[in-house]
């Protein structure tokens, strides 16, 4: 073999660290390949090994812990392990979900980096076969006051907008959360849902001896070499710079078509598997189609078109060019495929052959020496056990809780807290600052870049609890539609990880809830620092105890994940964040559910129990700077009885107007209910025991979980049986039943909440044009006191306009 | 008799299954049409949507008006045809010569996908015709570059001859005398940035844009068939 003949991927030809290292394989690694194949490898074998064993594609620190994740339910068509988790919705429809990280990439190029973790996403929904419908993309950046997060945020911002417009699916929701921690390392995970008639579903298999292995798509360039390896499995430091020529570029508009060309194949039936090709571009998609199909594959690199000419063996086959697909064709439908391929202007080539050895070989110039008798017999360049790349090592590495960990976790910031503010301060201040809060304030200027109503299916979009898209032309029988949320607290993951985790699902099932939908599967994105750190290895495993907890108490079946270590900026790891995405079913769509916009004359009701939780709040931790104590109580048969009654009130429309209660508690929550509504609110804390008997601040801002708020409208004070002066169409009901009913509301309200264990009190009344908040009479104060007054103008603009300002100062790469 | 629209799809196109929806849903029947065809013959209507033709890297419209399927949506407007262009299509028929200036990127520099307050200008257009004069209609946007451009002679000569059709009612995008959309000379060429098949189920927001596209329809319905024979036609 011509080792000598291949220049080294990422190389400096001076240096005396040997190659392996140089591609990112540890010496025990090199010594399990020598071992595996019983010989040195080649040049290109070793690069094949380096990326494919590198931690962004083998999972190598975390696989052990991934299997304690549920991954089962009846209604699991597909889980974890092939393009994308799949899950039947009835009437002969599926759904594929699939979430992923791109934070390295969008660390040094924001825009492109997040463009390609748009395009890379959406190829593995298709890939199954399914017509991508949705985007979501949690988001995670340092403060807005610095100008290189600004830069980062409107860079990523741009790439997610630039490429799923032009490609043409709708972004649709997400979430935006500004922390120091992410300052030089930001998050970027993006989620992406499709639809499917459930005997339509491909897999990525390489079946049938024989069978071709199709190459559709861009050409293959130079860009991405070593994305996996080399970008996203370290960390960031001063020679961050050098690894740009790592990130690929994207081009929408190939994957539009490839899109288009891929579902054609599909639903002809000349497909019989699809693999889309991400990190380690060839090597991975061929091998890992012929592994899990038990057969082998032979690979030509001289058949694969290509972007520039002079690529050697090892660019060829790790090359992370965007905007590719593997299909795997009946030579007997080759021709068919080649036209439709044709018309949607798609390049295709016959790169490989699936065989019976059992081995993944690549040549240069097999097929073309099969044809031309007197040409000598090809020599393979690389011949490796089918399934040897895919099948990577496993390390247990050390866990080890955090040094001072718990004595953090005793820093309970509420008494230094209600010391700066007895009974009765002012807090109008302080609800101001907290709307202003970036990962509080209104995130349209973020989604109004992108299109989210492509497909007229986007009932409720981005700035909602949950996004809600009906399903209006797939399958028979009733429109369905589907909620979805993404979430995820990293700063109560770093007191707690393993609270943190339970926190995190449970307030993605519990916004899904609100959206009156029946929570079906779950996606996590776990972002975390560096596993050779046994402290981030401890925090990862704790974090999938404390998910899996939830997820069994939830009755979510985990389908599809995406682990991203090494998010540390000179040597600091990120807090611990995993992102979860849930995926909800409205079995029979009737209208779009209330909002959170509350009317005049609504009562207003809180579903929870508030204790005094300060720990990891938005309060303490962003306005004060108070970062220790522990992350709220994370009871999950309370989430469970709380989303069961929810989805229910909803679904029957029992109530008018429904908001899930997080990220700046209870205060928050109802500014934001007065805010959608355009309407005053009064808050009364001394009409429920639980918020009457806290410091007026906390009960305001602790961060409690499983609370929801809903509204019900009133007789006597609103009347929208009305005259049809109410012309704005922000009515979703038909209100010629109100009077009677509404009385009735009130009372089976209570009722189902009694029934249902959960705790209800009235807080607030919406009308007027003031949002205030009166405490409780005391013993010293008969009447209680006013400690929040503030025109609804005044925290709409406060909310509003907080990113734009912000936005509006200049960047700095 | 039912009206019968083509709905042009270039490659790129991602709007052409909702306009396509949209029409279906007011009653009208439609049919995709790929860029390579050259015959528009059986169709009452066509509608240019939106999307991204040709990746639109170069300027917006710039490769597509070179598509195949041009030349016959141009023989179809000179006939008399419907054509309305929404967003993209916009752009590619004043790339092509059939509507007057141009689109140029937005004045924040930033892609806007919201819905708009839109006045109907005139209701002597084929997409306005069931409309009434200062009508607002809720419709969204959702464009990069949607900041309407065109030389002083040409403005004057829209204003004279009644043949701005929307404007915006606050000009979220910079352009000139808040333009949204316009007709040709002949009145039944038009092209719109707002996209008025995104508002025509209030489940969505808003219904207002089935006033436009079942005017168009109306229109279609009641056209003479399209002669191939061409008349010229000043855009």
């Amino acid at each position: 073999m011509h080792v000598g003949s291949l220049r080294p991927v990422v190389s400096n030809p001076g240096s005396l660290v040997p190659l392996h290292r140089q591609l990112g394989l540890t010496d025990d690694e090199l010594e399990a390949v020598v071992v595996l194949l019983g010989r040195e490898p080649s040049h290109l074998e070793l690069a094949m090994f380096a990326v494919m064993w590198s931690e962004h594609c083998s999972y190598k620190s975390s696989s052990i812990h991934l299997k304690r994740f549920p991954t089962e339910a009846p209604w699991v068509l597909v889980g974890p392990g092939e393009g994308a988790g799949v899950v039947d919705v009835g009437d002969g429809l599926a759904v594929a979900v699939r979430i992923e990280s791109h934070n390295h990439p969008s660390a040094i190029e924001p825009y492109q980096g997040a463009a390609t973790g748009v395009g890379g996403i959406i190829r593995d929904i298709f890939s199954m076969g399914a017509r991508p419908i949705a985007l979501l993309d949690p988001l995670r950046f340092g403060p807005l006051d610095d100008p290189r997060n600004r830069f980062l945020l409107e860079g990523v911002v741009s790439g997610i907008s630039g490429y799923g417009n032009a490609v043409g699916v709708p972004t649709v929701g997400g979430e935006a959360v500004f922390d120091p921690c992410y300052s030089g390392n930001p998050i970027v995970n993006v989620m992406c849902v499709g639809v499917i008639a459930t005997d339509d579903l491909v897999l990525a298999r390489a079946d049938g001896i024989g069978n071709l292995a199709v190459l559709l798509g861009s050409g293959t360039g130079r860009d991405g070499i070593g994305g996996a390896s080399v970008l996203a499995s370290a960390g960031f430091d001063d020679q961050t710079d050098e690894k740009r020529p790592s990130v690929q570029v994207g081009d929408p508009f190939e994957e539009k078509r490839l899109i288009e060309a891929c579902l054609d194949l599909v639903s002809a039936g000349l497909v019989v598997g699809v693999q889309d090709l991400g990190a380690a571009g060839i090597s991975c998609a061929a091998s890992e189609t012929a592994a899990k199909a038990g057969n082998g594959m032979d690979v030509d690199i001289a058949r694969v078109h290509r972007r520039e000419p002079g690529m050697n063996a090892v660019e060829v086959m790790t090359s992370e060019s965007q905007e590719r697909m593997l299909a795997i064709v009946r030579p007997r439908d080759l021709a068919a495929v080649l036209a439709r391929c044709a018309r949607h202007e798609v390049v295709a080539s016959v790169i490989g052959r699936v065989t019976n050895t059992g081995r993944f070989r690549v040549y240069d110039g097999l097929f073309d020496a099969e044809t031309s008798p007197g040409q000598p017999i090809a020599v393979p360049l690389a011949d490796v056990p089918a399934g040897s790349l895919g099948d990577g090592p496993s390390y247990q590495r050390p866990l080890r809780e955090p040094a001072g960990h718990r004595a953090h976790l005793e820093q309970d910031p509420r008494p230094t807290l209600e010391e700066r503010f007895p009974v009765p301060t002012e807090l109008t201040l302080e609800l101001l600052g907290l709307l202003a809060s970036p990962t509080i304030a209104d995130k349209s200027w973020i989604w109004s870049q992108y299109d989210h109503q492509l497909f007229l299916n986007t009932v409720v979009g981005p700035g909602g609890d949950a996004t809600v898209l009906r399903l209006k032309d797939h399958g028979v029988g009733p429109v369905k539609a589907l909620a979805i949320s993404t979430d995820g607290s990293g700063r109560f993951c770093r007191l707690d990880p393993r609270t943190g985790g339970r926190l995190s699902v449970m307030e993605a099932a519990r916004n899904v809830a609100c959206a009156g939908a029946r929570p079906l599967a779950l996606v996590n994105c776990m972002n975390f620092g560096n596993p050779e750190h046994p402290e981030v290895m401890w925090q990862f495993s704790e974090s999938v105890d404390g998910m899996s907890e939830a997820c069994r108490a939830l009755g979510l079946p985990v389908i599809g994940g995406n682990v991203s270590f090494y998010n540390e900026s000179h040597g600091a790891d990120i807090d611990p964040t995993p992102v979860v995405g849930v995926l909800g079913l409205i079995e029979t769509f009737d209208g779009r559910p209330p909002g959170t916009a509350v009317e005049p004359g609504q009562r207003v009701f809180l579903l929870g129990t508030t204790a005094g939780e300060l720990g990891g709040s938005e309060w303490a931790a962003v306005m004060h700077g108070l970062t220790g104590g522990r992350p709220p109580h994370a009871d999950l048969e309370a989430a469970a009885a709380l989303h069961t009654l929810v989805s229910a009130l909803v679904a029957e429309r029992v109530v008018d107007a429904v908001h899930d209660c997080s990220d700046g508690g209870l205060a928050v929550a109802l500014a934001e209910m007065s805010i959608a509504g355009g309407v005053g609110m009064s808050v009364e804390l001394g009409a429920s025991a639980d918020l009457a008997c806290l410091v007026p601040a906390t009960a305001l801002f602790s961060e409690s979980a499983s609370r929801v708020l809903v509204a019900i409208g009133d007789t006597g004070v609103t009347d929208d049986t009305g005259d049809g002066a109410d012309g704005d169409g922000s009515h979703t009901r038909a209100g010629n039943d109100n009077g009677a009913r509404r009385e009735g509301a009130v009372e089976e309200l209570r009722r189902r909440a009694g029934a249902a264990g959960v705790p209800i009190a009235e807080v607030a009344r919406a009308g007027g044009d003031r949002f205030t908040v009166r405490t409780g009479a005391t013993a010293h104060d008969h009447v209680g006191s006013v400690v929040v007054d503030v025109s609804v103008a005044e925290i709409t603009a406060v909310h509003r306009e907080s990113i734009p300002h912000l936005m509006a100062a200049s960047v700095v790469r | 008799m039912t009206a019968r629209v083509g709905v042009v799809v270039f490659p790129g196109t991602n709007c052409e299954h909702d306009a396509a929806y949209a029409v279906r849903l007011l009653g009208g029947d439609a049919d995709l049409v790929w860029h390579r065809s050259t015959d528009l013959t059986g169709f009452d209507a066509v509608i240019l949507p939106g999307g991204f033709a040709h990746g639109d890297y170069l300027r917006t419209g710039a490769i597509a008006r070179f598509s195949p399927v041009m030349d016959a949506v141009g023989r179809f407007a000179h006939a008399g045809g419907p054509v309305v262009g929404i967003c993209n299509g916009f752009q590619i028929l004043c790339e092509a010569g059939l509507l007057p200036g141009a689109l140029q990127k937005n004045a924040g520099l930033k892609f806007l996908c919201q819905t708009v307050a839109l006045r109907v200008e005139t209701t002597s257009t084929v997409l306005t015709r069931g409309a009434t004069v200062g009508q607002v209609l809720q419709i969204p946007i959702n464009h990069f570059e949607g900041s309407y451009v065109c030389d002083a002679r040409t403005l004057s000569a829209l204003r004279d001859d009644d043949r701005v059709v929307v404007r915006y009612v606050d000009n979220p995008n910079g352009s000139i005398d808040s333009i949204a959309g316009i007709c040709n000379d002949a009145r039944n060429v038009v092209g719109l940035m707002p996209h008025p098949e995104r508002a025509v189920e209030d489940v969505l927001g808003s219904s207002d844009g089935a006033v436009l596209l079942g005017s168009l329809l109306v229109a279609a319905a009641s056209s003479a068939p399209v002669s191939v024979v061409s008349s010229p036609v000043r855009p």
